[in-house]
């Protein structure tokens, strides 16, 4: 939701990475005020994902230029498990197998190390337990998710559960969804979204990365930021989402090439 | 993040550093007459020469075994000295006669004797280079009628058992290794438990190798008799060296009826520096046999040290319904090899084996898991579970399995499973992304990954070897 006093949490500006000697982001500019929900949509290939691995700081990845600036400071000042720590979260578009770490290990661990960042009391085993019993409810999540090992032998819908249950623990200030939405049946899209929208509140933001306007539906965006050739290339409210749904994304291409849209980061 | 990798594994070796301490180390090389100096020297009965003797005469005739996945020089044999005791070499009596030079390395490396010892309630069977300075305990253990000693004590305080049971687990030809040890080892240690006996503590022996060059020969014995069970730690360290140290050690255990032995290592030995110069080569023997009927023999073993690791604690279970088990995790870094597992070898009816083995290779390490499970035409209904697995850490270390089964009666089941991860980028990643930094990452994915064999280990081992995992592999998650 907009909100009119809200802070600005996050400036991209001119924002350009490679993987492996290759330019994925050419110029890319992005404007997040806490409260908003932001949605990133584009055909396959745009650079949406390599955007979210950027910001979380994957290593794989490379930036050749631009700046990101989280709540004022340079995110890229900031080793990745410190941007974590400082609020940047990544909903993981395949998150990743752990195999002999159990998930309550794991979940505790990453739940005291925000919580010693933010000056905030620890919890120990058995306090953790009834914590994220209570937030597994929010997701519709069977307690057993706990004994097993980290999203290991997990279907695709437990696994995107998993990752809004480490959003719900760890309250980031800037939620970025990586195709949440992928590989979840209606049923499973429906909780997941309503998890997502519990936790959105007017200190937070969220940045939907998604190829679809079905995930769009259950968490009504703010924005939605058409990429293309490695930057934003069309901004526009909710409804933008219908057209590209209807119209596919050919036209914002078209219209682009042609220089008769404003390109880019005009989101305030 | 590929750096932060790199950084992980390369600690350096803590223990490095040589004792000053003036030791009586006999000449280079190796022949008859070494022997029998060896044996002059420590005093030992005419029968025990001719088991040395027999030794080195089955050695000369055998070749250094080629089949282990480990590539080193050329060992001479000749460039070795095979003996070496600290001066004076009298019996001490208390830890106040003990050469206050060689407390001070104890206390550097760490090691729980005297008031200590005593708090932990384990007693330290002391060996530095090859004779034992100091047994502690002895005496408490000896109001239950348990022995444990040096094997040099032994020779002369109970000699008819060592006479009975010496050699009899690992026959002087055994192996190429096995042979060189019957004829040069030097000491060791002797544990005896007599019938109906529960030993009361773990006992604990802790070996520590000092003089450059010198070759150590560790000989150990185990007898438990019916009903009786024990515990037994053995933990290592060595100094810091630039030329290889061969140590060569046996260990035999001798399980009666319904009696249990359970036998954990933690091994740290120097490894070699992160360029792979320097190092232990360990070529140890340890086999238990479970002679009697419902008897059961563990081994737990943690192998973290050594430049080549060449080891396979194994069980013959001939007594009906004995068990046998082996829970192992061996890490390799920079440039270390191990080629380590276990023979399970079914005898006798019913006979049960656990076999659970991690690998874990970092840097340019090469980590493999040889294991046989042999099943007689005599051991109906056998059964064995075997469990291999590997983990890789970075991409220039290489894992490897060579399970071998041999079943030869039709009644029997024999289950493999294997697996090998690899702890990379995306994962650390993953931790990093929910604040969770490489290093608590990596060490929690270890400790996930030897929780099975942690579980064996006896509790203060299971944190030791926590922190050794964790030590070992700072500097080479990359």
């Amino acid at each position: 939701m907009i909100y009119q006093d809200s802070k600005t949490l996050l400036e991209v500006r001119g924002l350009r990475a490679t993987v492996n000697g290759i330019e994925i982001l050419k110029s890319f500019d992005l404007n997040v005020k806490s409260g908003e929900v932001h949605a990133i949509m584009g055909p396959n290939g745009s650079g949406k994902s390599t955007f979210a691995k950027v910001l979380a700081g994957h290593p794989a990845y490379e930036v050749t230029g631009g700046e990101v600036l989280f709540q004022g400071k340079n995110l890229f000042d900031l080793k990745p498990e410190e941007r974590a720590r400082a609020g940047v979260f990544l909903g993981f578009q395949y998150p990743i197998e752990i195999p002999g770490v159990a998930n309550s290990q794991f979940l505790r661990l990453a739940y005291n190390t925000v919580q010693v960042e933010r000056g905030k009391e620890e919890l120990d085993p058995l306090e953790f337990d009834d914590f994220v019993r209570e937030k597994m409810k929010l997701l519709e999540m069977n307690p057993d998710f706990l004994d097993r090992s980290v999203n290991e032998g997990f279907s695709g819908g437990e696994k995107k559960r998993n990752e809004i249950l480490q959003m719900a623990l760890l309250e980031p200030k800037l939620a970025i969804l990586d195709e949440t939405d992928s590989g979840l049946d209606i049923d499973a899209l429906r909780v997941v979204a309503g998890g997502v929208n519990q936790l959105a509140n007017k200190d937070n933001a969220v940045v939907l990365v998604t190829h679809y306007q079905r995930l769009l539906n259950y968490i009504v965006p703010d924005y939605v930021h058409v990429m293309e050739f490695g930057r934003v290339i069309k901004t526009g409210g909710k409804e933008l989402a219908l057209e590209l749904e209807t119209r596919g994304y050919d036209w914002v291409s078209a219209e682009y090439k042609a220089g008769g849209v404003k390109s880019a980061g005009t989101t305030a | 993040m590929s750096s932060v990798l790199q950084n992980l594994v390369n600690q350096p070796y803590k223990h490095g550093f040589v004792t000053d301490i003036e030791s009586d180390v006999a000449p280079k090389g190796l022949n008859e007459d070494t022997i029998r100096l060896i044996s002059s020297k420590k005093n030992e009965p005419a029968w025990l020469l001719d088991f040395r003797l027999k030794a080195y005469a089955q050695w000369l005739t055998m070749e250094e075994p080629k089949w282990p996945n480990v590539h080193y020089p050329k060992i001479d044999f000749q460039a070795i000295s095979y003996y070496s005791a600290p001066k004076p070499n009298k019996l001490l009596k208390s830890m106040d006669e003990v050469d206050p030079e060689l407390l001070r390395t104890f206390e550097k490396l760490g090691v729980p004797m005297n008031e200590r010892a005593k708090l932990a309630g384990v007693a330290v069977d002391v060996i530095f280079d090859s004779v034992s300075v100091a047994t502690t305990y002895k005496a408490k253990l000896a109001e239950v009628g348990i022995i444990f000693c040096s094997m040099s004590e032994a020779v002369h305080n109970h000699p008819e058992l060592i006479k009975q049971y010496l050699g009899t687990v690992v026959p002087v030809g055994d192996n190429y290794f096995a042979a060189l040890n019957s004829a040069v080892f030097t000491d060791g240690s002797f544990c005896f438990i007599p019938k109906g006996v529960k030993c009361p503590m773990d006992l604990s022996t802790y070996f520590r190798i000092n003089t450059e060059a010198s070759g150590q020969f560790e000989r150990t014995l185990i007898v438990a008799e019916e009903g009786a069970s024990v515990s037994y730690l053995e933990g290592c360290t060595a100094p810091k060296f630039d030329t290889n140290q061969l140590h060569a050690a046996v260990v035999e255990l001798v399980a009666l009826d319904n009696a249990d032995i359970k036998y954990s290592t933690v091994q740290n030995w120097y490894a070699g520096d992160e360029n792979g110069v320097g190092g232990i080569y360990n070529f140890v023997t340890k086999r238990g046999l479970c002679k009697g009927i419902n008897s059961r023999i563990s081994w737990t073993q943690v192998e973290t040290g050594s430049a080549i690791t060449w080891k396979y604690p194994s069980c013959i279970l001939r007594g009906e319904n004995s068990v046998g088990e082996f829970y192992s995790v061996a890490l390799t870094n920079h440039y270390q090899q191990a080629d380590t597992g276990t023979k399970m070898i079914h005898m006798g009816k019913n006979t049960r084996s656990t076999i659970v083995s991690k690998g874990i290779s970092a840097g340019h390490s090469n980590n493999s898991y040889r294991g046989l499970v042999r099943i007689a035409p005599t051991a109906a209904g056998a059964r064995n579970y075997s469990q291999c697995d590997s983990m890789l850490i970075g991409d220039r270390c290489g894992a490897n399995t060579f399970p071998y089964i041999d079943v030869r009666n039709p009644s029997a089941k024999v289950e493999h499973e294997a697996s090998t991860s690899k702890i990379g980028e995306d994962q650390l990643f993953y931790f990093a992304q929910r604040g969770i930094g490489a290093e608590e990452a990596v060490s929690m994915i270890i400790n996930g990954f030897c929780k099975d064999v942690f579980q064996q280990l006896p509790m203060e081992f299971a944190v030791e070897a926590t922190k050794l995992l964790g030590l070992k592999l700072e500097g080479s998650v990359g």
